[in-house]
């Protein structure tokens, strides 16, 4: 019977190749353009999460705390929830680092009577507990203690960064199901179209006894069979693009050892079930208006 | 009390109308037909013939008035039944209905393969069909290219090839020539003496006369000869 159902599945494509084919392009375009959010995000994220591990909070210390608190001051910070460990970058070391960084202008600095430079720690953070919330929590806590002058963390822009990215992530899950329903509403109106081509012969069918779901049956068939070819060609697309767009960016543009990388097979799954979702979807919606009739 | 006649009755009327806006198609027609009758049902085009067999397979739902098809009433019968009572049928259209995308053996497979019978079945079925109706050699002919007579064959080979109780025929010989309308009327007695009910609307006196099997009249929308034999 499946076989009986196939076949008539593959007849109406062959029928009705051109119809066919423009769906499966639609489809390929709408899961095409879902799934390169999907690649932004993703690598984004991993992007994201890379920065994160450099993270580090400078404290500066007051002018006027003595060498003999330093040790002191080291087990506190060292103490506190998040921090894997905390180095002391005396004002001297600090001016030393500063000299090394500016060579070509050390003229700038050696005019200076005084170190203006703090002594200063570095607080580095375990990276588990690298959120945002929880490195602004740690700066606060730090920055309420008596002897410390300032505390910055430079990455702060990347917490910025971050909720820019959420905002993009939201248009996506929008963007994302606009397409779904374009989809849906393609699949829907090819199916409807060769359900009119074929209206006698439905009609013929049941006149004879058929039941509903064998005349059904087979259009399922063809929706998936169209849904599924759409949602590999689309992604198909989007790898060789990423391929190609790859091996040129990687070594110029990203941070040393962060690699762009494709959808993992779960999200890449995902896509090809959700674009078979999309045609069975859209074969229901126009089969259940159709056959009403 | 029911008696023995109505106890054989396969198909039941009972005050059936059927109308299209003001328009009367069908008025108070009361009806029984009974198990392995062969019943013409007569009268001038226009009369209500067609009307009539639509209402039995529900091809059109009465507007007033009961059916009862072997014990089954149409008015109660669910969406997803209606299938499963037109199986009782086997339904000679007018315009034969054939489908004209699809060979004459799959025209008749089709029947066979809708209440799932399996492949090899329907292949031996069909085949002895088609041999019944002398379209052994067209079997791959796709129903544009026959004749009248040929299509008409192929439609009667459709209904006779799930074996079932009742057949309807709407003219069958109407547009046939007189060799091809007798080769069709033969089919359709064949199919009765193996123990079919068959209902001819028909308004060929000639056909009805050779035959000899009961005949009840429409005349606008009435029957106009008694309800029972």
């Amino acid at each position: 019977m499946i076989r009986l159902f196939y076949k008539r599945a593959i007849q109406d494509i062959r029928e009705n190749r051109f119809l066919n084919t423009v769906t499966i392009i639609t489809i390929a375009l709408s899961i095409l353009i879902v799934s390169v959010f999907a690649l932004f995000f993703i690598n984004t994220n991993d992007l994201i999460n890379h920065w994160k591990k450099g993270i580090r909070v400078v404290v500066y210390l007051k002018t006027n705390t003595s060498e003999a608190m330093i040790p002191d001051i080291k087990k506190k910070f060292e103490e506190m929830y998040g921090v894997s460990e905390a180095v002391f970058i005396s004002k001297e070391e600090a001016l030393e680092q500063l000299k090394r960084q500016i060579k070509s202008q050390i003229s700038l600095l050696e005019d200076l009577k005084e170190n203006p430079l703090p002594d200063a720690f570095e607080v580095r953070m375990i990276p588990s507990s690298q959120s945002w919330e929880k490195v602004e929590t740690l700066s606060d806590k730090i920055e309420s203690l008596p002897y410390v002058d300032d505390v910055e963390y430079g990455e702060k822009w990347l917490g910025r960064f971050t909720n820019i990215v959420n905002l993009f992530r939201l248009t996506g899950y929008g963007v994302g199901g606009l397409f779904f329903m374009a989809a849906v509403f393609i699949v829907a109106n090819t199916i409807r179209l060769v359900l009119y081509s074929r209206r006698e012969e439905i009609e013929i069918m049941r006149l004879i006894g058929a039941a509903d779901s064998f005349i059904k049956f087979p259009f399922y068939i063809q929706s998936l069979i169209q849904s599924t070819l759409g949602g590999i060609l689309g992604l198909g697309i989007l790898f060789i693009a990423f391929t190609i767009i790859a091996s040129n960016v990687e070594h110029g543009f990203l941070p040393g050892s962060f690699q762009i990388r494709f959808l993992p097979p779960a999200v890449f799954f995902s896509i090809v079930i959700s674009s078979m979702l999309v045609g069975w979807l859209g074969c229901y919606l126009s089969l259940k208006q159709f056959l009403r009739i | 009390m029911i008696g023995e006649k109505e106890k054989n009755a396969i198909i039941r009327l009972f005050h059936v109308y059927r109308h299209y806006g003001s328009k009367n198609a069908l008025i108070d027609i009361t009806l029984d037909v009974f198990k392995n009758e062969f019943l013409f049902i007569s009268g001038p085009s226009g009369a209500g013939k067609t009307t009539l067999l639509k209402l039995l397979y529900l091809g059109e739902p009465v507007s007033d008035g009961q059916i009862l098809i072997d014990g089954m009433n149409l008015s109660r019968i669910s969406r997803n039944r209606i299938p499963y009572l037109r199986r009782n049928f086997g339904i000679v259209f007018q315009d034969y209905k054939l489908i004209k995308t699809k060979t004459v053996y799959e025209n008749v497979a089709i029947v066979l393969e809708a209440s799932g019978v399996k492949r090899r079945m329907v292949q031996k079925k069909v085949n002895h069909v088609l041999r019944t109706v002398g379209m052994e050699q067209r079997h791959s002919a796709f129903p544009p290219s026959l004749s009248g007579g040929e299509q008409q064959r192929v439609a009667i080979a459709r209904a006779i090839v799930g074996d079932p109780k009742i057949i309807l025929a709407d003219e069958p010989t109407g547009s046939l020539d007189s060799e091809s309308a007798s080769f069709i009327f033969n089919l359709l007695k064949g199919v009765h003496t193996r123990g079919a009910t068959v209902i001819i609307a028909t308004h060929d006196k000639e056909l009805i006369k050779k035959t000899g099997g009961r005949v009840v009249y429409l005349s606008s929308g009435r029957l106009e000869t008694s309800p029972y034999v």
